[in-house]
């Protein structure tokens, strides 16, 4: 408030802050340019704002509520969500510094669009609403299902039709839809402006955070412990303070009803970064835990396979320059390269590397490994050879139980959230008889369910699969050797596999029809198969995703070959 | 199978579902319920207007699984159904009535009375008129009761009588449940449909308190009114109905005649017969022939004495009187090709002898006509039968040989 100067217009020095941030004066009402900076995170309350809308003022709040903007919203629930990352060990800065720089610099993007518009989107709304003889306007005047229809979620929401006849018609100001103020007009705008905020993008927020500081953390870890409930996200509007009041409009913004997507959540990070004009991004190299020598590493571990591929990965990882900072580093808006997926990059690394030792054409890995059972019959001290069959039977036994349970978790998923929702004033007594009911049957038939002890939340881990070498049975495989499955060969040691198998002859165009190949699990060998699942599990994306960056790596990786002799088969010698 | 790391409300609900089927099928009710506790909060969602939502499957579900898990009460499960009727007024009425059968399988008696009284009094707007035909069958179903009511009543009556008591509250109590009753099932039965047991109550009330017209009358309607499907049991009711009063064989054929066409291998085609065979009408007697073979077509009536002994007595007769064998060589020409096989192996006349000598005895008798004295049944059968020196056996013999050229002419 040490704004001094005079208006403009009426020369008064009676100035507010508009929730852009903008300066007014309140006499006249004039809009400034100046702007001052939302300072802290914290929810600020409407008592030191005032808006400009005139109507909006006038609403009476006889719950106990407040105003509140959805945009203060989701600010609120990147700090649960960046809070929660700090609990699973991410650098306080990234709460402190980066996700916050981060939101404000896209609040001043999207505010300096918005609050213009809006200012005028406002006044206009009511002035519709105010004039009772302008017949022409009434188009203008949204409808609760109109807006409903607007909205880009998919799912039962935009079902949820039969309150929009209870609502009462538009003709008062159209917060009566929801909670927040500006929540119809959130949804009713400009659909041109595609970055309009969403929960999935909060995930996009935080990603982004991540992969700046270069966090530990890939972004199917960070999906899947947002499905784990480690981090908030499906219902964390319930723990907004008591005086912002959720409803109608609102929960299309704010409820999930759906996983976050890997694809959905990597694409809004690479147009948010780009959006909101930010430099290139710290470098990777070799020493993070994105570089796909690391990533490797720990996802060798992680499937059990022997350390020694740890070598054959980095000369893939070499040969084909994707250890470049260059090529690892995102550089936002730069189209001209394809952006790194780090964590389906590694898998595909590692997955190129088991059919350059195994072949997995279903015949020759099995071959190898009798061969290495028999060599191992002899080789009763050091390391034992490693067996490709061993392996598979162990990791296949453990893999089936977590997909098993897995699935059985996806079938009891609870999406509801303990306050309970409702559209409208008028609807909230149904509601709560029918949460009331709920519980009740859940009750009931949780008694039938026998001792089942209440679902704990799994403790947060970076490593789905773990394998101990202290475990006599010989299921952990990370010392084991590979020297059963190679010969030397002018003093070094390369695989007895002499050949190759490509993915596709032609990799697709992305641009086309969204891939880069196609996976049909029927056109390819079981094991090549089976290793797609084990990473498709690991990472909690399709198959498809993997043998598409498989089929990248591929025509990198023998691409002289590919570019000699255009006729080739899927055959390949290397 | 493909496993699906995308998931949504909907989706993951469908998933749930499935788990819930699977865990039914194998009779696992605790893993039904446990994975039931984590459906149930789709109803908050049930604002679809698919088929079959969410609260018509929690309610379907959930009693099922109430029924057969071990842990459940009687009390549980009303307090289960008092729920689900809240849950959708569209329903309501079906519930009801489902509530009602429980009660009933579970020899609830008295409450699911009260139930569908209940049931009887709610009014809901336009509701009511549309869940008409909910309205109707619980009415009925009470009507039911009642009737059950006034024969506890009647019985109560008659030890009494026996006893030499005279109870007039009984009796009043009584002709109120006949009245209560009456009122209500006859309503239902004019609706078309298949009403057998309503039918047969309403029937006895009547009969009981002598209104014949109207009882004939009912029987009548639900026998012949073509909106009514096709029911056998109603003919059957009507034949007995007729029978108990004295009705002339005249009517009596009449009402077994559609039964016969619409149902040939009921068991009372034997009566049918009989009573053919007796008629002195011609035409009666070709009938009763028709239906006998009919009946037999069929495997139910294979090992049937009675019934083959109608059959051997008709054909011994025209073959003795040596008129209308083209009657039997009409019925044996679309027979012949099957019936060898069907009934007069070799192997069953092995059995049938070891079984049963009197249909093996019938059998034979009816084989040896059709099929002449070197068929493989009746050779066995009546050189079995000398053998062991069976008097009628050897008769049989006697007469199959004496009347050979008979097959010959019936056969060509």
């Amino acid at each position: 408030r040490d704004f001094n100067e005079r208006c403009a217009q009426c020369s008064e020095v009676n100035w507010g802050l508009t929730d852009g941030g903008r300066f007014y004066c309140r006499s006249c009402h004039n809009v400034t340019e100046r702007t001052r900076e939302v300072v802290n995170t914290d929810f600020i309350s409407n008592t030191r704002i005032q808006t400009i809308s005139k109507g909006l003022r006038k609403q009476e709040k006889t719950d106990g509520g407040c105003e509140w903007y959805v945009c203060e919203g989701f600010q609120l629930v990147l700090k649960r969500q960046a809070e929660a990352l700090e609990t699973l060990g991410v650098c306080p800065q990234m709460k402190d510094e980066i996700l916050c720089n981060f939101w404000r610099r896209y609040l001043q993007k999207t505010k300096q669009a918005y609050c213009n518009r809006s200012a005028e989107e406002t006044v206009k709304t009511f002035s519709v609403c105010d004039s009772s003889t302008d017949v022409d306007s009434e188009p203008e005047r949204p409808s609760l299902l109109h807006l409903l229809s607007l909205s880009e979620s998919e799912g039962d929401l935009q079902t949820d039709c039969s309150f929009a006849s209870s609502i009462s018609k538009v003709s008062e100001s159209t917060s009566v839809c929801s909670g927040s103020v500006d929540g119809s007009l959130y949804l009713m705008k400009n659909r041109k402006e595609k970055l309009r905020m969403t929960m999935p993008m909060t995930l996009s927020f935080c990603y982004m955070a991540l992969l700046w500081l270069r966090e530990p953390m890939t972004l199917s870890d960070l999906l899947r412990f947002v499905v784990e409930g480690h981090i908030p996200y499906l219902n964390v509007f319930q723990h907004f303070p008591e005086k912002m009041k959720l409803y109608g409009l609102d929960l299309k913004i704010f409820c999930v009803e759906s996983w976050p997507v890997y694809e959905e959540v990597y694409n809004k990070m690479l147009e948010l970064a780009a959006f909101l004009d930010l430099p290139r991004f710290p470098d990777i190299t070799d020493s993070c835990f994105l570089h796909p020598d690391m990533l490797c590493m720990k996802y060798l571990m992680e499937v059990n396979l022997p350390d020694e591929l740890h070598n054959w990965t980095c000369r893939v990882v070499k040969k084909i320059c994707i250890g470049e900072a260059d090529f690892l580093t995102l550089v936002p808006g730069n189209k001209s390269t394809r952006n790194v997926k780090y964590d389906v990059l590694a898998a595909a690394v590692i997955v190129v590397v088991l059919k350059l030792l195994f072949l997995l054409d279903d015949h020759y890995e099995w071959l190898l490994s009798d061969f290495a059972e028999e060599r191992n019959k002899n080789n009763k001290e050091g390391a034992p050879y490693f067996e490709f069959r061993k392996w598979y039977k162990v990791i296949k036994r453990s893999l089936d139980v977590k997909q098993k349970k897995l699935d059985e978790e996806r079938a009891k998923y609870l999406w509801r959230c303990e306050k309970p929702l409702f559209y409208s004033a008028k609807k909230k007594s149904k509601v709560l008889k029918r949460r009331q009911m709920v519980v009740n049957l859940q009750n009931q038939f949780g008694k039938l369910s026998g001792s089942v002890q209440p679902a704990e939340k799994p403790n947060p881990s970076s490593f789905q699969l773990s394998w101990s070498e202290e475990n006599t049975d010989g299921s952990c495989f990370h010392g084991h050797s590979l020297k059963g499955i190679l010969q030397e060969k002018c003093g070094l040691l390369t695989a007895m596999n002499p050949d190759y198998w490509l993915c596709t002859v032609k990799l697709c165009n992305e641009k086309l029809c969204g891939h880069l190949a196609h996976y049909r699990e029927v056109d390819f060998p079981q094991s090549y198969h089976f290793v797609l699942r084990l990473f498709s599990f690991l990472l909690r994306i399709q198959p498809s995703y993997i043998h598409d960056e498989v089929c990248v790596i591929e025509h990198k990786l023998f691409n002289k070959k590919l570019c000699k002799k255009p006729k080739y088969n899927t055959g390949l010698r290397k | 199978s493909p496993h699906e790391y995308k998931l949504n409300f909907k989706k993951s609900k469908e998933v749930c579902l499935s788990y819930i089927q699977d865990a039914m099928l194998q009779k696992q009710w605790k893993r039904a319920a446990e994975f039931l506790t984590f459906y149930i909060e789709s109803l908050e969602k049930d604002f679809s207007t698919e088929y079959m939502g969410p609260s018509e499957m929690i309610w379907r579900i959930g009693t099922e699984i109430l029924c057969h898990h071990s842990n459940s009460s009687m009390k549980e499960f009303n307090s289960f159904i008092e729920q689900m009727k809240t849950l959708g007024v569209k329903r309501y009425l079906k519930v009801c009535l489902e509530h009602a059968f429980h009660l009933l399988c579970n020899g609830l008696i008295d409450e699911a009375y009260q139930n569908l009284s209940l049931a009887e009094s709610w009014r809901f707007g336009e509701q009511t008129a549309i869940q008409n035909k909910e309205m109707k069958l619980i009415q009925a179903y009470r009507g039911l009761l009642d009737y059950y009511s006034w024969c506890k009543q009647k019985n109560i009556l008659l030890e009494h009588g026996q006893d030499g008591f005279e109870d007039l509250s009984v009796e009043q109590e009584m002709h109120s449940c006949f009245r209560k009753a009456a009122v209500n099932l006859k309503e239902i039965i004019k609706i078309p449909g298949v009403w057998d047991l309503f039918v047969k109550c309403y029937v006895d009330l009547l009969e009981f308190y002598g209104d014949h017209n109207e009882a004939r009358q009912v029987l009548n309607e639900y026998a012949y009114n073509s909106k009514f499907p096709a029911n056998p049991n109603a003919h059957v009711y009507l034949y007995q109905f007729l029978k108990r009063h004295g009705e002339s064989k005249k009517s009596l054929i009449s009402a077994l005649k559609i039964l016969h066409d619409i149902a040939p291998s009921h068991e009372l085609m034997i009566d049918f017969n009989i009573m053919l065979q007796k008629s002195k009408k011609r035409k009666k007697r070709q009938l009763g022939l028709e239906v006998i073979f009919a009946a037999l077509d069929y495997a139910g009536w294979k090992e049937n004495v009675k019934a083959w002994s109608c059959l051997a007595r008709q054909v011994k007769q025209i073959v003795i009187s040596e008129k209308h064998l083209d009657w039997i060589k009409q019925e044996w020409n679309s027979r012949k090709d099957w019936w060898p096989a069907f009934h007069f192996s070799r192997y069953l006349a092995k059995r049938n002898w070891q079984e049963n000598e009197s249909l093996s005895y019938e059998k034979a008798l009816v084989a040896g006509i059709l099929l002449g004295k070197d068929c493989k049944y009746f050779k066995y059968v009546s050189h079995q039968g000398c053998k062991a020196q069976v008097k009628r056996f050897r008769i049989l013999k006697k007469f199959v040989n004496k009347h050979n050229p008979v097959y010959l002419r019936i056969s060509g």
